[in-house]
């Protein structure tokens, strides 16, 4: 066992930066092991999804198209776990934000266009905070542990709106369940529009201004946690509820804030989706999304800037992931789920795994250099 | 008599329903009373349905199948207690990783070498294991109510079935009767005392965690094995967490812990009998609010309508040894 070392010795880039990178590279080591399992080549892969996410014009739009959805689900993911709480129904909750997002669209079309898209803005987080309100009251007043109810919701979810597009919400000239198309005029400009505009041609590409909208609510979290009075009664009760409570904070009141503010984020992933790209709520849309910024979040420490960190090389994997998965018959899409339960392994649960020997490392390098 | 007829399918189906279950539940009651949160068992459970079935299949019999889930299982069990016993990581953080690992991992190995779909190729007669008619079940058949009770609910399940209702025992005797599971009790209650008292708490952790991962293969093979003969994506549907459900719901006791999943059991076989029959006054209830029973339930018990649940003192909490 290595020796602790005093942690207010150690620099803040060696906790925050070095030991987060050596557990992802550990994580990705793993995952090429994985593919090796699956019969293909890692270092290939690599090649692939590198060319895939960075090699051309429309690949990089894409894998900001998925960065933008990322960070929406892991600021979801990691302002419920300031408060020490596991959000684990982003899924649901976006699919729910997605209905606001169409419910006020379709609605109230009529209204001028930025007051639409606010409206719309807002429905996605209302209707997501509402998702994740059921939750929140449980785990607050009656114990019930909040990963198994928002699980629980994720799948009621799915029933729910299965039952919406089949039955209440569908348009009926469309062959599949789903809704009528959203006007035209509200539709989010696209970025390869705005590429045009400066004479870049890209041929197709989810990417929106929603990416801009992604960017905005990230500083609003880091503004809310850190600089707030809300944020940090959150932390509080995160931190240790009975110093909390000593210090007259409710831990419950926090528990249903901090899930309302979750789950309005997570609502959020609808504005991409249905305002951005599909224009009309599409059977199963958040297609793991959330899920996916549980690791997003662990892997950036739960901090706005290294969730847009962890956004963003998960947009690489998709998209990059999306390449491999047609060059290489044996790798299928799920063997990028899988990465991401291997990075919430490394970046999370065996976040200590090397921290001490790391930590001591250093402290020791700097002292020496000290010395000399 | 058709009313008659409904409900003894119902009861078997209730039986047959409950079982993977009651493997799962108990198998997180030896990682609960020991102080581990267990959420993995739904990873876990797929694991062991991926690694039965194509096991079975490549080995030619659902014995050796069985046997590959308990070793993929404990070794999962032991990754949990590497990191959340040895390194003190969060607990419910390294059940959330082994969940989404294996969703992604079961479902790619599979496409990665069956083909696209990630389902394992259906297992054949000898790759699966059978319903078994018990003794006299044919003969007894004609005796009213206790016959029929016999042959057409009690008999003519998987070995599995059979095997999970003789484990609720041993299990209460197990934690209840003996020094071990005494020990196991007492360091989810309080490991500092047992510290004290010279009981190792991780060895008795890692022991608990072991049993952990033998029991819920069981579960993992009876859906690959048994009731379903291939493994396909994301098989176990939440099981695990109904399971840890129950066990929660059963105030991590065994006897209650087995009535709250023949309750989910019995929900989840009406739930099936229920899709697309017109009931009186309510007529037809659109197919998805009738799937989505089991997991309103689940939270309706949860939210501790029948008193709340007390957990295991230290659970959740990594022991970290003084001095």
């Amino acid at each position: 066992m290595a020796t602790l070392v005093d942690k207010s010795k150690v620099p803040w880039w060696v906790s925050n930066l070095i030991v987060p990178l050596i557990n992802l590279i550990l994580a990705l080591f793993v995952s090429g092991l994985f593919i090796f399992i699956a019969g293909e080549n890692p270092i290939q892969a690599v090649k692939l999804i590198i060319y895939g996410s960075f090699g051309y014009i429309e690949g990089f739009a894409y894998t900001l198209y998925y960065t933008t959805n990322f960070i929406f689900t892991g600021l979801a993911f990691a302002v419920a776990f300031h408060c020490r709480l596991f959000n684990i129904g982003g899924e649901g909750q976006a699919y729910l934000g997605g209905l606001g997002v169409f419910l006020v669209a379709f609605h109230l079309g009529f209204l001028p266009l930025p007051i639409v898209w606010l409206l719309a803005i807002a429905g996605s987080a209302l209707f997501g905070a509402a998702w994740a309100f059921i939750p929140a009251y449980l785990q607050a007043y009656r114990g019930s542990h909040v990963v198994i109810t928002t699980i629980m919701f994720n799948f009621i979810a799915s029933a729910l709106m299965v039952y919406l597009l089949v039955d209440v919400i569908r348009d009926t000239n469309q062959m599949g369940p789903q809704t009528a198309s959203v006007a035209k005029e509200l539709w989010f400009p696209m970025f390869k529009d705005i590429a045009q505009f400066f004479g870049i041609k890209i041929r197709y590409s989810p990417l929106n201004i929603s990416f801009f909208l992604a960017i905005i609510v990230s500083f609003l979290v880091w503004f809310l946690i850190w600089r707030t009075k809300w944020g940090y009664e959150m932390r509080a009760v995160g931190h240790n509820t009975r110093a909390a409570v000593y210090a007259g904070i409710s831990p419950n009141r926090n528990i249903i804030i901090a899930m309302l503010i979750s789950g309005a984020l997570a609502g959020m992933l609808g504005v991409n989706e249905i305002l951005g790209v599909h224009h009309r709520v599409i059977v199963n849309f958040p297609a793991g999304y959330g899920f996916t910024g549980i690791a997003v979040a662990l892997m950036g420490r739960n901090h706005p800037i290294g969730i847009f960190l962890g956004a963003f090389l998960f947009g690489i994997l998709y998209q990059g992931g999306s390449e491999v998965t047609f060059d290489m018959p044996n790798i299928s899409r799920y063997m990028f789920v899988a990465v991401q339960g291997v990075i919430i392994l490394f970046s999370g649960a065996l976040e200590n795994l090397f921290r001490p020997q790391i930590e001591s490392f250093f402290v020791k390098r700097l002292n020496e250099e000290k010395v000399v | 008599m058709e009313f008659m007829s409904d409900i003894v399918s119902l009861l078997s189906a209730t039986l047959r329903i409950s079982t993977p279950l009651i493997f799962a539940a108990m198998a997180g009651l030896f990682a609960e009373r020991s102080g581990v949160i267990d959420f993995g068992l739904e990873g876990k459970m797929l694991a062991a349905a991926f690694v039965a079935a194509t096991g079975a299949y490549f080995l030619g019999s659902p014995w050796f199948g069985l046997i590959l889930a308990i070793v993929c299982c404990v070794s999962l069990s032991l990754l949990h207690g590497f990191a959340s016993v040895t390194h003190k990581g969060d607990q419910v953080v390294s059940c959330v990783a082994i969940n989404i690992l294996m969703i992604g991992l079961t479902t790619a190995l599979a496409a990665a070498w069956f083909g696209e779909e990630g389902l394992t190729p259906t297992l054949n007669d000898d790759q699966r294991f059978f319903e078994i008619n018990l003794p006299f079940a044919d003969a007894l058949r004609p005796i009213p109510i206790l016959g029929t009770i016999y042959s057409d609910i009690i008999s003519g399940h998987y070995i599995f079935v059979y095997i999970a209702y003789i484990l609720v025992p041993i299990v209460y005797w197990v934690v209840f009767k003996t020094s071990f599971g005494l020990r196991l009790r007492a360091v989810g209650e309080n490991p500092s005392a047992v510290d004290t008292a010279g009981i190792g708490v991780y060895a008795t952790r890692y022991k608990a965690l072991m049993i952990n991962g033998v029991l819920v293969a069981f579960a993992g093979a009876y859906l690959s094995t048994a009731i379903n003969a291939n493994f396909f994506r994301e098989m176990s549907a939440g099981r695990g967490y109904l399971a840890l459900a129950a066990l929660i719901f059963g105030k991590w006791h065994p006897k209650t812990a087995l009535l709250a999943c023949l309750l989910f059991g019995f929900t989840d076989a009406l739930q099936i009998r229920l899709q697309g029959v017109e009931l009186p006054i309510i007529g037809v209830i659109p197919v998805q609010f009738i799937q989505a029973i089991p997991y309103v339930l689940t939270v309706v018990l949860l939210a501790g309508f029948v008193g709340k649940a007390i957990a295991p003192r230290a659970i959740g909490q990594p022991y970290i040894k003084e001095g």
